[in-house]
């Protein structure tokens, strides 16, 4: 193997900013979509779990459709195609005015598909709680709003914070399809860099090192999260 | 309005299916590799050496920290340097196909290994057997047919993953539909098409998995 090694070149101008400037749109990128997936999918979990037959069909057609076609192909038609099916003068915002269109079409399909998965913890994670608990909710007279807002919801939330962290995981390393659409995020810098300098293997490590790091800290703040939400006793007791 | 031209579509279908080949090709053959890598890496995050427990775990946390756009990329780069010659996408392609999936399935083949009684090891080992017979001829076979269903849908979303080979340029079923896009201009019908079929695949095969999954729970 023929190699010439170079890690200074990752400490030169322009290339740390790039690494630098790549890190920053990974963590935005995910960080917005993790916020859209969060509520979307927590609406959408709700919804699967609901009497209603229809609502419920709708909820599971959202999970199937993002759930059976690659991220790839929802990130090529929402930014490609959306634009030119909606009405005229949404798409032309789109194309012409929308600062940064790539960035937010990357940013909102993240979402959306990332959805798609955290409805699926939600939705597990309310069908867990025992049928006791749903009995005193009833039995107390709550309405089924009440019953979420203050039993189903804060009890399943917590049950699926161990999920939920391989999914904050899996949006990060989700987010480097960004760079199909043209966001210069930090697998595409690193990748920028190797063609620019043929240095693939100190570039393609910074990006490897980073993400590992992205990877533990988020292990790390999940870990709190799931310390300072942790039900005492409550996994102990089992289903009843 | 929207006016679609199916006929581009029609005219492009031997096109496509040779891009389908490709991608039915990459994921059966990632698959065989990942299985096999993917329960010696969970036999080696068994074993009682802790050095190699220890090289098993960071082979699967490794490769599950980081995207796989970032493994093809890796490989595509590294391949045609370690062997000294170009070897074409492809064979980087199937080779980080390959070692990414295998951690995937590394965790899935030991949960599915640590799933089978100890008592079955114990009558192994009682009847005579010596360890390697016990783990190939007892713990595995069973172990295997708990795990199929999982298998089957970790097998999809590789499917769904080898549409990323996009990335370096392979002509799999949707690099070939954005080929035939961009070379028409006809960006809606290709894409949409690539998404229906992407979605029935994989809906009818999930659908299926669901099924074999309950009866293998009745059985």
């Amino acid at each position: 193997m023929n190699y010439n090694w170079n890690w200074q070149v990752l400490a030169e101008s322009p290339y740390l900013g790039w690494l630098w400037a790549g890190l920053q749109l990974t963590l935005l990128v995910s960080s917005v979509a993790w916020i859209i997936a969060f509520i979307l999918g927590s609406l959408i979990g709700v919804l699967r779990t609901l009497k209603q037959p229809v609502v419920r069909t709708l909820a599971t057609a959202y999970i199937e459709i993002f759930r059976s076609v690659p991220l790839l192909v929802h990130l090529f038609i929402w930014y490609f195609v959306l634009p030119e099916v909606l009405p005229r003068d949404a798409g032309r915002w789109i194309k012409r005015d929308l600062p940064y269109p790539e960035y937010w079409t990357a940013t909102v399909c993240l979402g959306f598909y990332t959805a798609s998965r955290v409805a699926e913890q939600v939705r597990s994670g309310i069908e867990t709680i025992p049928n006791g608990i749903l009995d005193a909710a009833h039995a107390l007279s709550l309405s089924q709003r009440q019953i979420y807002r203050f039993v189903l919801l804060p009890i399943g939330y917590r049950v699926i914070v161990p999920p939920l962290t391989s999914e904050v995981l899996t949006i990060f390393k989700n987010s480097s399809l960004a760079l199909t659409i043209g966001v210069l995020e930090l697998t595409a810098q690193s990748r920028q860099i190797e063609n620019y300098t043929f240095q693939g293997f100190e570039a393609f490590t910074a990006a490897t090192v980073l993400y590992i790091v992205i990877t533990l800290v988020v292990v790390w703040l999940m870990s709190y999260v799931e310390r300072w939400t942790r039900i005492p006793g409550y996994l102990s007791q089992g289903k009843s | 309005m929207l006016n679609l031209d199916i006929e581009v579509i029609v005219s492009a279908l031997p096109f496509l299916w040779q891009g389908m080949q490709l991608s039915l090709l990459l994921t059966g053959l990632a698959l065989l590799g990942a299985l096999v890598l993917g329960t010696l890496l969970a036999l080696l995050r068994l074993s009682p050496v802790r050095v190699l427990s220890w090289l098993g775990l960071i082979y699967v946390n490794l490769f599950r920290s980081i995207p796989l756009i970032l493994i093809i990329f890796w490989f595509y780069f590294l391949v045609p340097l370690i062997i000294g010659r170009a070897v074409g996408g492809f064979y980087s392609a199937l080779i980080a196909f390959t070692l990414f999936e295998a951690a995937y399935f590394c965790e899935i083949i030991r949960a599915g290994i640590l799933s089978i009684s100890k008592g079955q090891t114990e009558a192994g080992l009682a009847l005579g057997l010596s360890k390697r017979q016990v783990m190939g001829l007892i713990v595995l076979p069973q172990a295997f047919r708990n795990m199929i269903p999982i298998l089957l849908t970790q097998s999809i979303i590789l499917f769904q993953d080898t549409s990323l080979v996009y990335v370096v340029a392979l002509r799999d079923f949707m690099t070939a539909a954005n080929v035939i896009a961009r070379r028409e201009g006809r960006l809606l019908e290709l894409y949409v098409f690539a998404a229906v079929v992407y979605f029935v695949l994989c809906f009818v095969a999930s659908r299926a998995v669901g099924r074999l999954q309950k009866r293998l729970a009745n059985a």
